[in-house]
Protein backbone atom coordinates (compact mmCIF):
# COMPACT_ATOMS: atom_id res chain seq x y z
CA UNK A 1 0.00 0.00 0.00
CA UNK A 2 3.09 2.23 0.72
CA UNK A 3 6.38 2.05 -0.64
CA UNK A 4 7.97 1.78 2.57
CA UNK A 5 11.80 2.43 2.07
CA UNK A 6 13.25 0.40 4.29
CA UNK A 7 15.65 -2.46 3.65
CA UNK A 8 14.58 -6.46 4.00
CA UNK A 9 16.87 -6.40 7.30
CA UNK A 10 14.72 -3.53 9.22
CA UNK A 11 11.56 -4.77 7.96
CA UNK A 12 12.55 -8.88 8.99
CA UNK A 13 12.52 -7.14 12.31
CA UNK A 14 10.23 -4.25 13.14
CA UNK A 15 7.45 -4.81 10.47
CA UNK A 16 3.73 -5.61 12.44
CA UNK A 17 5.86 -5.12 15.45
CA UNK A 18 5.59 -1.79 16.93
CA UNK A 19 5.57 -1.59 20.93
CA UNK A 20 2.73 -3.37 22.02
CA UNK A 21 0.18 -0.90 22.59
CA UNK A 22 -1.60 -2.08 25.85
CA UNK A 23 1.78 -2.27 27.61
CA UNK A 24 4.61 -1.21 26.04
CA UNK A 25 6.25 -4.49 26.21
CA UNK A 26 9.21 -4.66 23.40
CA UNK A 27 8.96 -7.74 21.97
CA UNK A 28 5.43 -8.99 20.18
CA UNK A 29 3.21 -10.38 23.79
CA UNK A 30 1.69 -13.43 23.10
CA UNK A 31 -2.01 -13.12 23.19
CA UNK A 32 -3.22 -16.32 24.83
CA UNK A 33 -6.85 -15.56 24.50
CA UNK A 34 -9.75 -16.74 22.65
CA UNK A 35 -11.95 -13.88 23.07
CA UNK A 36 -11.94 -9.90 23.07
CA UNK A 37 -14.59 -7.42 25.82
CA UNK A 38 -16.44 -5.36 23.44
CA UNK A 39 -16.82 -1.22 24.44
CA UNK A 40 -20.70 -1.48 23.81
CA UNK A 41 -23.01 -3.13 21.67
CA UNK A 42 -22.84 -0.49 19.36
CA UNK A 43 -18.65 -1.78 19.13
CA UNK A 44 -20.23 -5.24 18.61
CA UNK A 45 -22.09 -4.77 16.27
CA UNK A 46 -19.33 -2.70 13.67
CA UNK A 47 -16.91 -5.42 14.14
CA UNK A 48 -19.22 -8.27 13.61
CA UNK A 49 -20.48 -5.69 10.81
CA UNK A 50 -16.50 -5.08 9.58
CA UNK A 51 -17.30 -1.34 9.98
CA UNK A 52 -14.85 -1.07 12.23
CA UNK A 53 -11.34 -3.91 12.40
CA UNK A 54 -10.59 -5.39 15.53
CA UNK A 55 -10.95 -8.60 17.68
CA UNK A 56 -13.48 -10.54 18.41
CA UNK A 57 -12.70 -14.10 18.52
CA UNK A 58 -9.11 -16.21 17.88
CA UNK A 59 -10.37 -18.05 15.42
CA UNK A 60 -10.59 -14.64 12.98
CA UNK A 61 -8.33 -12.31 14.48
CA UNK A 62 -5.37 -12.44 17.39
CA UNK A 63 -2.82 -9.55 18.01
CA UNK A 64 -0.22 -12.02 17.72
CA UNK A 65 -0.91 -13.66 15.19
CA UNK A 66 -1.56 -10.36 13.26
CA UNK A 67 1.84 -8.91 13.59
CA UNK A 68 3.29 -12.66 11.47
CA UNK A 69 0.46 -11.16 9.21
CA UNK A 70 1.67 -7.69 8.57
CA UNK A 71 5.34 -8.86 8.60
CA UNK A 72 5.20 -11.73 5.94
CA UNK A 73 2.33 -9.43 4.40
CA UNK A 74 5.63 -6.24 4.05
CA UNK A 75 8.37 -8.60 2.97
CA UNK A 76 6.55 -10.40 0.14
CA UNK A 77 5.12 -7.29 -1.04
CA UNK A 78 1.37 -7.81 -0.54
CA UNK A 79 -1.23 -5.69 0.62
CA UNK A 80 -2.34 -8.02 3.43
CA UNK A 81 -1.93 -11.54 4.37
CA UNK A 82 -4.32 -14.19 6.55
CA UNK A 83 -2.13 -17.04 8.43
CA UNK A 84 -3.41 -20.29 8.93
CA UNK A 85 -2.74 -23.61 10.55
CA UNK A 86 -0.20 -25.42 8.13
CA UNK A 87 1.08 -24.87 4.39
CA UNK A 88 -1.44 -27.30 3.48
CA UNK A 89 -4.34 -24.86 5.05
CA UNK A 90 -3.11 -21.99 3.43
CA UNK A 91 -3.10 -23.57 -0.56
CA UNK A 92 -7.23 -24.25 0.25
CA UNK A 93 -7.47 -20.75 1.76
CA UNK A 94 -5.86 -19.41 -1.47
CA UNK A 95 -8.24 -21.33 -3.12
CA UNK A 96 -11.28 -20.91 -1.27
CA UNK A 97 -12.36 -17.85 -2.36
CA UNK A 98 -12.03 -18.33 -5.99
CA UNK A 99 -13.72 -21.52 -6.88
CA UNK A 100 -16.91 -23.00 -6.51
CA UNK A 101 -18.06 -26.64 -7.46
CA UNK A 102 -17.04 -27.14 -11.33
CA UNK A 103 -14.48 -25.26 -11.36
CA UNK A 104 -10.64 -25.96 -11.65
CA UNK A 105 -7.04 -24.71 -11.30
CA UNK A 106 -4.20 -25.52 -13.67
CA UNK A 107 -1.41 -26.34 -11.85
CA UNK A 108 2.56 -27.42 -12.18
CA UNK A 109 3.73 -31.30 -12.67
CA UNK A 110 6.91 -29.90 -10.01
CA UNK A 111 4.98 -29.71 -6.84
CA UNK A 112 5.91 -31.09 -3.31
CA UNK A 113 4.46 -34.80 -3.34
CA UNK A 114 1.66 -33.73 -1.00
CA UNK A 115 0.75 -30.81 -2.60
CA UNK A 116 0.06 -33.28 -5.63
CA UNK A 117 -1.87 -35.35 -3.73
CA UNK A 118 -3.87 -32.35 -2.34
CA UNK A 119 -5.15 -31.14 -5.90
CA UNK A 120 -4.97 -34.06 -7.61
CA UNK A 121 -7.09 -36.57 -5.28
CA UNK A 122 -8.71 -34.31 -2.07
CA UNK A 123 -9.80 -31.04 -4.13
CA UNK A 124 -12.38 -33.11 -5.50
CA UNK A 125 -14.36 -33.67 -2.63
CA UNK A 126 -15.22 -29.94 -3.37
CA UNK A 127 -16.16 -30.65 -6.66
CA UNK A 128 -12.81 -29.04 -7.80
CA UNK A 129 -10.27 -30.67 -10.30
CA UNK A 130 -6.64 -29.70 -10.85
CA UNK A 131 -5.03 -29.95 -14.46
CA UNK A 132 -1.24 -30.71 -14.01
CA UNK A 133 1.29 -29.37 -16.59
CA UNK A 134 4.60 -28.40 -17.55
CA UNK A 135 5.41 -25.19 -16.47
CA UNK A 136 7.96 -24.51 -18.88
CA UNK A 137 5.77 -25.67 -21.84
CA UNK A 138 3.99 -21.96 -21.63
CA UNK A 139 1.77 -22.54 -24.41
CA UNK A 140 0.14 -25.74 -22.58
CA UNK A 141 -0.68 -23.62 -19.78
CA UNK A 142 -2.99 -21.40 -21.78
CA UNK A 143 -3.92 -24.70 -23.74
CA UNK A 144 -5.30 -26.11 -20.56
CA UNK A 145 -7.95 -23.21 -19.41
CA UNK A 146 -11.15 -23.73 -20.39
CA UNK A 147 -13.83 -20.90 -19.03
CA UNK A 148 -14.04 -22.86 -15.26
CA UNK A 149 -10.55 -22.38 -14.93
CA UNK A 150 -10.23 -19.97 -11.70
CA UNK A 151 -6.17 -20.33 -11.13
CA UNK A 152 -2.83 -20.95 -11.78
CA UNK A 153 -0.53 -22.20 -9.19
CA UNK A 154 2.90 -23.22 -8.86
CA UNK A 155 5.63 -23.17 -6.55
CA UNK A 156 9.20 -20.40 -7.14
CA UNK A 157 11.43 -23.05 -6.02
CA UNK A 158 9.86 -26.69 -6.25
CA UNK A 159 9.99 -29.17 -3.94
CA UNK A 160 12.17 -31.73 -4.25
CA UNK A 161 14.46 -28.73 -5.95
CA UNK A 162 16.59 -28.46 -9.15
CA UNK A 163 13.62 -26.34 -10.78
CA UNK A 164 12.87 -22.60 -10.81
CA UNK A 165 9.76 -21.28 -12.05
CA UNK A 166 9.96 -18.45 -14.80
CA UNK A 167 7.11 -16.58 -12.96
CA UNK A 168 7.21 -13.79 -14.90
CA UNK A 169 6.06 -15.90 -18.20
CA UNK A 170 3.92 -17.82 -16.18
CA UNK A 171 2.10 -14.38 -14.61
CA UNK A 172 2.02 -12.93 -18.20
CA UNK A 173 -0.21 -16.15 -19.27
CA UNK A 174 -2.09 -16.24 -16.15
CA UNK A 175 -2.89 -12.46 -16.73
CA UNK A 176 -3.74 -13.12 -21.08
CA UNK A 177 -6.45 -15.76 -19.25
CA UNK A 178 -8.11 -13.38 -16.85
CA UNK A 179 -7.31 -15.13 -13.60
CA UNK A 180 -5.21 -15.06 -10.89
CA UNK A 181 -0.97 -16.73 -10.54
CA UNK A 182 -0.48 -17.99 -7.05
CA UNK A 183 2.60 -19.23 -5.80
CA UNK A 184 3.64 -21.59 -3.46
CA UNK A 185 7.10 -19.45 -2.38
CA UNK A 186 7.78 -21.84 0.59
CA UNK A 187 11.61 -22.99 -0.49
CA UNK A 188 12.35 -19.32 -2.02
CA UNK A 189 11.22 -16.90 1.11
CA UNK A 190 10.56 -13.45 0.06
CA UNK A 191 14.65 -13.50 0.75
CA UNK A 192 15.23 -14.96 -2.47
CA UNK A 193 12.29 -14.28 -4.69
CA UNK A 194 8.95 -12.04 -4.53
CA UNK A 195 6.82 -13.51 -6.49
CA UNK A 196 4.76 -10.34 -6.27
CA UNK A 197 7.14 -7.62 -7.86
CA UNK A 198 7.45 -11.20 -10.76
CA UNK A 199 3.68 -10.50 -11.19
CA UNK A 200 1.94 -13.49 -9.30
CA UNK A 201 -1.26 -12.18 -7.52
CA UNK A 202 -1.34 -14.71 -4.69
CA UNK A 203 1.62 -16.12 -2.42
CA UNK A 204 1.12 -18.87 -0.04
CA UNK A 205 3.86 -20.09 2.47
CA UNK A 206 4.23 -23.25 4.64
CA UNK A 207 5.81 -21.29 7.54
CA UNK A 208 6.96 -24.29 8.94
CA UNK A 209 9.68 -24.04 6.92
CA UNK A 210 12.45 -21.53 6.56
CA UNK A 211 10.50 -18.74 7.87
CA UNK A 212 10.09 -20.21 11.61
CA UNK A 213 13.45 -21.85 10.50
CA UNK A 214 14.01 -24.51 13.07
CA UNK A 215 11.79 -27.31 12.91
CA UNK A 216 9.22 -25.80 15.85
CA UNK A 217 5.84 -25.25 14.97
CA UNK A 218 3.45 -25.51 11.90
CA UNK A 219 1.93 -22.99 10.11
CA UNK A 220 0.62 -21.18 6.71
CA UNK A 221 0.15 -18.26 5.54
CA UNK A 222 -1.77 -16.32 2.36
CA UNK A 223 -0.72 -13.18 0.99
CA UNK A 224 -2.57 -10.90 -1.27
CA UNK A 225 -0.56 -8.14 -3.60
CA UNK A 226 -4.02 -6.53 -3.75
CA UNK A 227 -3.25 -6.02 -7.62
CA UNK A 228 -6.40 -8.09 -8.96
CA UNK A 229 -9.14 -6.95 -10.01
CA UNK A 230 -12.13 -9.27 -9.28
CA UNK A 231 -14.97 -7.42 -10.69
CA UNK A 232 -13.02 -7.51 -14.37
CA UNK A 233 -15.05 -10.81 -14.62
CA UNK A 234 -17.73 -12.65 -13.43
CA UNK A 235 -15.23 -15.83 -12.72
CA UNK A 236 -15.22 -14.21 -8.70
CA UNK A 237 -18.48 -13.97 -7.49
CA UNK A 238 -17.77 -14.36 -3.87
CA UNK A 239 -15.26 -11.90 -3.96
CA UNK A 240 -17.07 -9.63 -6.91
CA UNK A 241 -21.26 -10.19 -6.02
CA UNK A 242 -23.04 -10.18 -3.13
CA UNK A 243 -22.08 -12.93 -0.77
CA UNK A 244 -25.03 -15.17 1.27
CA UNK A 245 -22.21 -16.23 3.42
CA UNK A 246 -21.94 -12.57 5.04
CA UNK A 247 -25.22 -11.10 5.21
CA UNK A 248 -24.89 -9.93 1.13
CA UNK A 249 -22.15 -7.94 1.49
CA UNK A 250 -20.20 -7.39 -1.86
CA UNK A 251 -16.29 -7.58 -0.48
CA UNK A 252 -14.64 -6.21 -3.79
CA UNK A 253 -16.99 -3.09 -4.02
CA UNK A 254 -16.30 -2.57 -0.34
CA UNK A 255 -12.75 -3.01 0.23
CA UNK A 256 -11.21 -2.85 -2.76
CA UNK A 257 -7.78 -3.91 -2.99
CA UNK A 258 -8.48 -5.58 0.83
CA UNK A 259 -11.04 -7.77 -0.20
CA UNK A 260 -9.15 -11.08 -0.66
CA UNK A 261 -7.96 -10.76 2.71
CA UNK A 262 -10.67 -9.71 4.64
CA UNK A 263 -12.76 -12.51 2.50
CA UNK A 264 -10.30 -14.95 4.16
CA UNK A 265 -10.61 -13.58 7.59
CA UNK A 266 -14.65 -13.18 7.64
CA UNK A 267 -15.29 -16.39 5.72
CA UNK A 268 -12.58 -18.28 5.31
CA UNK A 269 -11.30 -18.15 8.94
CA UNK A 270 -14.77 -18.11 10.37
CA UNK A 271 -15.84 -20.91 8.66
CA UNK A 272 -13.03 -23.41 7.70
CA UNK A 273 -11.59 -22.68 10.75
CA UNK A 274 -8.07 -23.45 9.81
CA UNK A 275 -6.57 -20.75 11.86
CA UNK A 276 -3.22 -20.57 13.31
CA UNK A 277 -2.20 -19.84 17.30
CA UNK A 278 -0.59 -17.53 18.84
CA UNK A 279 1.94 -19.70 19.92
CA UNK A 280 3.21 -20.61 17.10
CA UNK A 281 3.17 -16.88 15.71
CA UNK A 282 5.28 -16.22 18.07
CA UNK A 283 8.15 -18.73 16.94
CA UNK A 284 7.34 -17.59 13.68
CA UNK A 285 8.03 -14.21 14.45
CA UNK A 286 11.34 -15.08 15.71
CA UNK A 287 12.62 -17.20 13.40
CA UNK A 288 11.60 -14.36 10.51
CA UNK A 289 14.01 -12.10 12.34
CA UNK A 290 17.01 -13.68 11.09
CA UNK A 291 15.96 -14.86 8.23
CA UNK A 292 18.06 -12.99 5.76
CA UNK A 293 21.06 -14.25 7.75
CA UNK A 294 20.09 -17.45 7.51
CA UNK A 295 19.07 -17.79 4.01
CA UNK A 296 22.04 -16.52 2.98
CA UNK A 297 24.62 -19.01 5.40
CA UNK A 298 21.53 -21.92 3.60
CA UNK A 299 22.40 -20.93 -0.14
CA UNK A 300 26.04 -20.24 0.30
CA UNK A 301 26.56 -23.96 2.31
CA UNK A 302 23.98 -25.51 -0.75
CA UNK A 303 26.16 -24.27 -3.44
CA UNK A 304 29.18 -26.01 -1.53
CA UNK A 305 27.81 -29.49 -0.69
CA UNK A 306 26.20 -29.61 -4.45
CA UNK A 307 29.57 -28.46 -5.66
CA UNK A 308 31.01 -31.14 -4.04
CA UNK A 309 28.77 -33.89 -5.16
CA UNK A 310 28.91 -33.18 -8.25
CA UNK A 311 32.49 -33.73 -8.33
CA UNK A 312 32.22 -37.10 -6.33
CA UNK A 313 32.63 -40.31 -8.98
CA UNK A 314 29.83 -42.12 -6.63
CA UNK A 315 27.30 -39.72 -7.61
CA UNK A 316 25.60 -39.25 -10.98
CA UNK A 317 24.22 -35.92 -11.28
CA UNK A 318 23.20 -33.11 -8.28
CA UNK A 319 19.79 -31.18 -9.60
CA UNK A 320 20.75 -28.04 -7.59
CA UNK A 321 19.77 -24.80 -9.83
CA UNK A 322 22.81 -23.08 -8.70
CA UNK A 323 24.98 -24.82 -10.06
CA UNK A 324 26.72 -24.25 -13.80
CA UNK A 325 25.93 -27.22 -14.80
CA UNK A 326 21.96 -27.15 -14.22
CA UNK A 327 19.53 -26.43 -16.93
CA UNK A 328 17.62 -23.81 -14.80
CA UNK A 329 21.61 -21.82 -14.26
CA UNK A 330 20.57 -18.52 -16.49
CA UNK A 331 16.83 -18.46 -14.78
CA UNK A 332 18.86 -18.70 -11.25
CA UNK A 333 20.76 -16.05 -12.43
CA UNK A 334 18.16 -13.51 -13.30
CA UNK A 335 14.91 -14.31 -11.45
CA UNK A 336 16.68 -15.85 -8.22
CA UNK A 337 19.92 -14.02 -7.99
CA UNK A 338 20.35 -14.24 -4.37
CA UNK A 339 20.60 -18.12 -4.51
CA UNK A 340 18.29 -20.76 -6.29
CA UNK A 341 17.25 -22.01 -2.60
CA UNK A 342 18.94 -25.02 -0.04
CA UNK A 343 17.12 -27.96 -1.15
CA UNK A 344 18.28 -30.24 -4.06
CA UNK A 345 18.61 -34.04 -5.27
CA UNK A 346 20.94 -35.72 -6.31
CA UNK A 347 21.73 -39.41 -7.67
CA UNK A 348 23.75 -41.67 -5.89
CA UNK A 349 24.88 -44.56 -8.08
CA UNK A 350 23.80 -48.24 -7.21
CA UNK A 351 20.46 -46.87 -7.06
CA UNK A 352 17.57 -47.33 -4.65
CA UNK A 353 19.73 -49.49 -2.19
CA UNK A 354 22.48 -47.24 -1.87
CA UNK A 355 19.54 -44.25 -1.60
CA UNK A 356 18.45 -46.03 1.70
CA UNK A 357 22.36 -47.28 3.04
CA UNK A 358 22.94 -43.51 2.60
CA UNK A 359 20.22 -42.27 4.73
CA UNK A 360 21.23 -44.73 7.26
CA UNK A 361 24.41 -44.07 7.41
CA UNK A 362 24.65 -40.45 8.01
CA UNK A 363 25.25 -38.77 11.70
CA UNK A 364 24.93 -34.90 11.14
CA UNK A 365 21.73 -35.43 8.73
CA UNK A 366 18.37 -36.39 10.48
CA UNK A 367 16.80 -38.59 8.51
CA UNK A 368 13.15 -36.99 8.80
CA UNK A 369 10.04 -35.93 6.21
CA UNK A 370 11.04 -31.95 6.60
CA UNK A 371 12.80 -28.90 5.24
CA UNK A 372 13.73 -25.80 5.77
CA UNK A 373 15.30 -26.31 8.95
CA UNK A 374 18.66 -24.98 10.64
CA UNK A 375 19.97 -28.71 10.98
CA UNK A 376 20.45 -30.37 7.10
CA UNK A 377 17.92 -33.20 6.51
CA UNK A 378 18.50 -36.22 3.85
CA UNK A 379 15.51 -38.09 2.89
CA UNK A 380 14.37 -40.28 0.17
CA UNK A 381 11.90 -39.03 -1.45
CA UNK A 382 10.32 -41.48 -3.83
CA UNK A 383 9.53 -43.85 -0.71
CA UNK A 384 8.22 -41.08 1.55
CA UNK A 385 7.71 -37.43 0.40
CA UNK A 386 6.06 -38.34 -2.78
CA UNK A 387 5.26 -42.00 -2.23
CA UNK A 388 1.57 -41.66 -2.80
CA UNK A 389 2.40 -40.63 -6.80
CA UNK A 390 2.88 -42.84 -9.63
CA UNK A 391 5.97 -43.31 -11.15
CA UNK A 392 5.41 -41.03 -14.07
CA UNK A 393 4.35 -38.39 -11.24
CA UNK A 394 7.57 -38.86 -9.15
CA UNK A 395 9.73 -38.49 -12.34
CA UNK A 396 8.02 -35.17 -13.40
CA UNK A 397 8.46 -34.03 -9.88
CA UNK A 398 12.19 -34.92 -9.48
CA UNK A 399 11.51 -37.02 -6.99
CA UNK A 400 13.04 -40.32 -9.04
CA UNK A 401 13.64 -43.76 -6.84
CA UNK A 402 17.39 -43.07 -7.17
CA UNK A 403 17.55 -40.07 -5.78
CA UNK A 404 18.45 -38.66 -2.53
CA UNK A 405 16.51 -35.22 -1.30
CA UNK A 406 18.93 -33.11 0.84
CA UNK A 407 17.54 -29.60 2.62
CA UNK A 408 21.15 -28.26 3.39
CA UNK A 409 20.78 -26.19 6.86
CA UNK A 410 23.21 -23.79 8.33
CA UNK A 411 26.29 -26.33 10.10
CA UNK A 412 29.67 -25.95 9.29
CA UNK A 413 29.60 -26.76 5.36
CA UNK A 414 32.51 -28.87 5.72
CA UNK A 415 31.30 -31.20 8.39
CA UNK A 416 28.13 -31.63 6.00
CA UNK A 417 30.53 -32.77 3.12
CA UNK A 418 32.58 -34.93 5.76
CA UNK A 419 29.42 -36.84 6.72
CA UNK A 420 28.14 -37.08 2.93
CA UNK A 421 31.51 -38.48 2.08
CA UNK A 422 31.44 -41.25 4.76
CA UNK A 423 27.95 -42.10 3.75
CA UNK A 424 28.80 -42.55 0.16
CA UNK A 425 31.84 -44.48 1.09
CA UNK A 426 28.84 -47.24 3.31
CA UNK A 427 26.54 -47.10 0.40
CA UNK A 428 28.45 -47.23 -2.73
CA UNK A 429 30.37 -49.86 -2.92
CA UNK B 1 -2.15 4.56 -8.57
CA UNK B 2 -1.46 8.06 -7.10
CA UNK B 3 1.32 8.55 -4.34
CA UNK B 4 -0.39 10.33 -1.40
CA UNK B 5 2.65 10.22 1.12
CA UNK B 6 1.60 8.88 5.09
CA UNK B 7 2.28 12.55 5.89
CA UNK B 8 -0.06 14.59 3.86
CA UNK B 9 -2.70 12.10 4.53
CA UNK B 10 -2.36 12.04 8.14
CA UNK B 11 -2.51 15.87 8.28
CA UNK B 12 -5.52 15.59 6.34
CA UNK B 13 -7.26 13.35 8.57
CA UNK B 14 -6.27 14.84 11.75
CA UNK B 15 -7.34 18.06 10.73
CA UNK B 16 -10.31 17.46 9.11
CA UNK B 17 -13.43 18.00 11.03
CA UNK B 18 -16.48 17.83 8.79
CA UNK B 19 -17.08 15.46 5.65
CA UNK B 20 -20.23 16.26 3.28
CA UNK B 21 -20.45 12.53 1.58
CA UNK B 22 -22.06 12.75 -1.75
CA UNK B 23 -23.77 9.70 -2.77
CA UNK B 24 -23.94 8.28 0.79
CA UNK B 25 -25.99 5.24 1.09
CA UNK B 26 -28.51 4.60 3.83
CA UNK B 27 -28.46 0.90 3.13
CA UNK B 28 -26.34 -0.53 5.62
CA UNK B 29 -24.70 -3.11 3.41
CA UNK B 30 -23.12 -0.54 0.79
CA UNK B 31 -19.81 0.61 0.63
CA UNK B 32 -20.36 3.72 1.33
CA UNK B 33 -22.75 3.86 4.22
CA UNK B 34 -20.11 1.27 5.97
CA UNK B 35 -17.16 4.70 5.44
CA UNK B 36 -19.86 7.23 6.59
CA UNK B 37 -20.81 5.10 9.90
CA UNK B 38 -16.86 3.95 10.21
CA UNK B 39 -15.95 7.98 9.99
CA UNK B 40 -18.64 8.78 12.06
CA UNK B 41 -17.71 6.04 14.92
CA UNK B 42 -14.25 7.92 14.82
CA UNK B 43 -15.72 11.34 16.00
CA UNK B 44 -15.89 13.09 12.14
CA UNK B 45 -18.94 15.12 11.33
CA UNK B 46 -20.42 13.43 8.50
CA UNK B 47 -23.08 15.63 6.00
CA UNK B 48 -24.89 13.41 3.75
CA UNK B 49 -25.83 14.11 0.72
CA UNK B 50 -28.45 12.06 -1.59
CA UNK B 51 -31.40 13.66 -3.77
CA UNK B 52 -33.39 10.45 -3.21
CA UNK B 53 -32.83 10.65 0.79
CA UNK B 54 -33.39 14.15 0.94
CA UNK B 55 -35.06 14.85 4.54
CA UNK B 56 -34.32 11.92 6.10
CA UNK B 57 -31.64 11.53 8.64
CA UNK B 58 -28.16 9.39 8.86
CA UNK B 59 -27.06 8.84 12.32
CA UNK B 60 -28.98 12.12 13.37
CA UNK B 61 -27.55 14.49 10.38
CA UNK B 62 -30.47 15.78 7.94
CA UNK B 63 -29.71 14.48 4.54
CA UNK B 64 -29.57 17.14 1.43
CA UNK B 65 -29.97 16.82 -1.96
CA UNK B 66 -26.69 18.55 -2.72
CA UNK B 67 -24.02 20.64 -2.03
CA UNK B 68 -24.95 24.14 -2.70
CA UNK B 69 -28.42 23.44 -0.32
CA UNK B 70 -26.34 22.62 2.88
CA UNK B 71 -27.67 25.18 5.02
CA UNK B 72 -25.41 27.95 6.38
CA UNK B 73 -25.78 26.73 10.17
CA UNK B 74 -24.16 23.29 9.72
CA UNK B 75 -21.40 25.39 9.78
CA UNK B 76 -17.33 24.49 7.99
CA UNK B 77 -17.13 21.89 5.57
CA UNK B 78 -13.74 20.56 5.18
CA UNK B 79 -13.87 17.85 2.95
CA UNK B 80 -16.16 16.56 0.21
CA UNK B 81 -16.14 12.71 -0.41
CA UNK B 82 -17.46 11.43 -3.46
CA UNK B 83 -19.37 8.49 -4.21
CA UNK B 84 -20.53 9.07 -7.48
CA UNK B 85 -18.59 8.12 -11.00
CA UNK B 86 -16.56 9.56 -12.58
CA UNK B 87 -18.16 11.38 -15.21
CA UNK B 88 -20.54 12.63 -12.53
CA UNK B 89 -17.35 14.31 -11.00
CA UNK B 90 -16.78 17.91 -12.65
CA UNK B 91 -20.02 18.90 -11.71
CA UNK B 92 -19.96 18.04 -8.25
CA UNK B 93 -16.39 19.74 -7.73
CA UNK B 94 -17.57 23.10 -9.72
CA UNK B 95 -20.98 23.19 -7.31
CA UNK B 96 -18.38 22.32 -4.28
CA UNK B 97 -15.92 25.34 -5.18
CA UNK B 98 -18.93 27.79 -5.66
CA UNK B 99 -20.76 27.12 -2.26
CA UNK B 100 -18.30 25.99 -0.35
CA UNK B 101 -14.86 27.70 -1.06
CA UNK B 102 -15.79 30.71 1.40
CA UNK B 103 -17.02 27.92 4.21
CA UNK B 104 -13.49 26.58 4.80
CA UNK B 105 -13.57 23.55 2.06
CA UNK B 106 -9.67 22.46 1.91
CA UNK B 107 -9.96 18.41 0.17
CA UNK B 108 -11.79 17.19 -2.25
CA UNK B 109 -11.64 13.07 -2.37
CA UNK B 110 -12.62 10.35 -4.57
CA UNK B 111 -13.24 6.96 -3.61
CA UNK B 112 -11.69 4.28 -4.79
CA UNK B 113 -12.44 3.81 -8.45
CA UNK B 114 -13.50 7.12 -9.20
CA UNK B 115 -10.67 9.03 -11.17
CA UNK B 116 -11.26 12.47 -13.08
CA UNK B 117 -7.95 14.21 -13.35
CA UNK B 118 -10.21 17.40 -15.04
CA UNK B 119 -11.75 17.60 -11.79
CA UNK B 120 -8.71 17.29 -9.99
CA UNK B 121 -7.03 20.19 -12.07
CA UNK B 122 -10.53 22.39 -11.61
CA UNK B 123 -10.17 21.94 -7.53
CA UNK B 124 -5.83 22.75 -7.28
CA UNK B 125 -6.76 25.72 -9.43
CA UNK B 126 -9.11 26.48 -6.80
CA UNK B 127 -6.61 26.00 -4.04
CA UNK B 128 -7.98 22.72 -2.84
CA UNK B 129 -6.07 19.61 -2.01
CA UNK B 130 -7.46 16.42 -3.94
CA UNK B 131 -7.32 12.71 -3.05
CA UNK B 132 -8.12 10.06 -6.00
CA UNK B 133 -9.12 6.31 -5.99
CA UNK B 134 -8.30 5.87 -2.23
CA UNK B 135 -10.84 5.82 0.49
CA UNK B 136 -11.20 7.79 4.00
CA UNK B 137 -11.76 4.59 5.83
CA UNK B 138 -9.08 2.30 5.04
CA UNK B 139 -6.66 5.03 4.97
CA UNK B 140 -7.51 5.72 8.29
CA UNK B 141 -7.69 2.26 9.39
CA UNK B 142 -4.16 1.99 8.29
CA UNK B 143 -2.50 5.07 9.30
CA UNK B 144 -4.22 4.85 12.74
CA UNK B 145 -3.55 1.52 13.49
CA UNK B 146 -6.96 -0.21 13.35
CA UNK B 147 -5.62 -2.20 9.57
CA UNK B 148 -2.64 -3.78 12.04
CA UNK B 149 -5.11 -5.80 14.34
CA UNK B 150 -5.69 -7.54 11.44
CA UNK B 151 -2.80 -8.43 9.74
CA UNK B 152 -2.59 -5.92 7.10
CA UNK B 153 0.18 -4.31 5.35
CA UNK B 154 0.30 -0.78 6.74
CA UNK B 155 3.68 0.46 5.97
CA UNK B 156 4.37 1.87 9.50
CA UNK B 157 7.38 1.02 11.04
CA UNK B 158 7.91 2.50 14.49
CA UNK B 159 9.53 1.48 17.84
CA UNK B 160 7.82 4.09 19.45
CA UNK B 161 4.41 3.73 21.41
C1 LIG C 1 6.68 -26.45 -1.03
C2 LIG C 1 5.77 -26.89 0.06
N1 LIG C 1 4.52 -26.40 0.11
C3 LIG C 1 3.65 -26.78 1.07
C4 LIG C 1 3.99 -27.71 2.02
C5 LIG C 1 2.97 -28.11 3.04
O1 LIG C 1 3.20 -27.37 4.20
P1 LIG C 1 2.75 -27.91 5.65
O2 LIG C 1 3.54 -29.15 5.91
O3 LIG C 1 3.11 -26.76 6.55
O4 LIG C 1 1.28 -28.15 5.59
C6 LIG C 1 5.28 -28.25 2.01
C7 LIG C 1 5.67 -29.24 3.02
O5 LIG C 1 6.62 -29.98 2.88
C8 LIG C 1 6.18 -27.84 1.01
O6 LIG C 1 7.43 -28.33 0.93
Amino acid sequence: MTDTPYGFDTLQIHAGARPDPATGARQTPIYQTTAYVFRDADHAAALFNLQEVGYIYSRLTNPTVAVLQERVATLEGGVGAVACSSGHAAQLMALFPLMAPGDNVIVSTRLYGGSITQFSHTIKRFGWSATFVDFDDLDAIAAAADENTKAVFCESISNPGGYLTDIPSVAAVAEGLGIPLIVDNTLATPYLCQPIAQGATLVVHSTTKYLTGNGTVMGGIVVDSGNFDWSASDKFPSLSKPEPAYHGMTFHETFGALAFTFHGIAIGLRDLGMTLNPQAAHYTLMGIETLSLRMERHVENAMKVATWLENDPRVDFVTYAGLPSSPYSDRAKSLYPKGAGALFTFAVKGGYTACVKLVDTVEIFSHVANLGDTRSLIIHAASTTHRQLTTEQQEAAGASANVVRLSIGTETADDLISDLDQALAAAVK
Amino acid sequence: MNNYTDKFLRELLSTTKTIAMVGVSVNEMRPSYFVARYLNLKGYRIVPINPGQAGKTLFGQMIYPSISEIPEEVGPIDMVDIFRRAEHVDQIVDEAITALSARGLRYIWMQIGVINEDAEATAVAAGLDVVMNRCPKIEHQRLFGELRKAGFNTGIISSRL
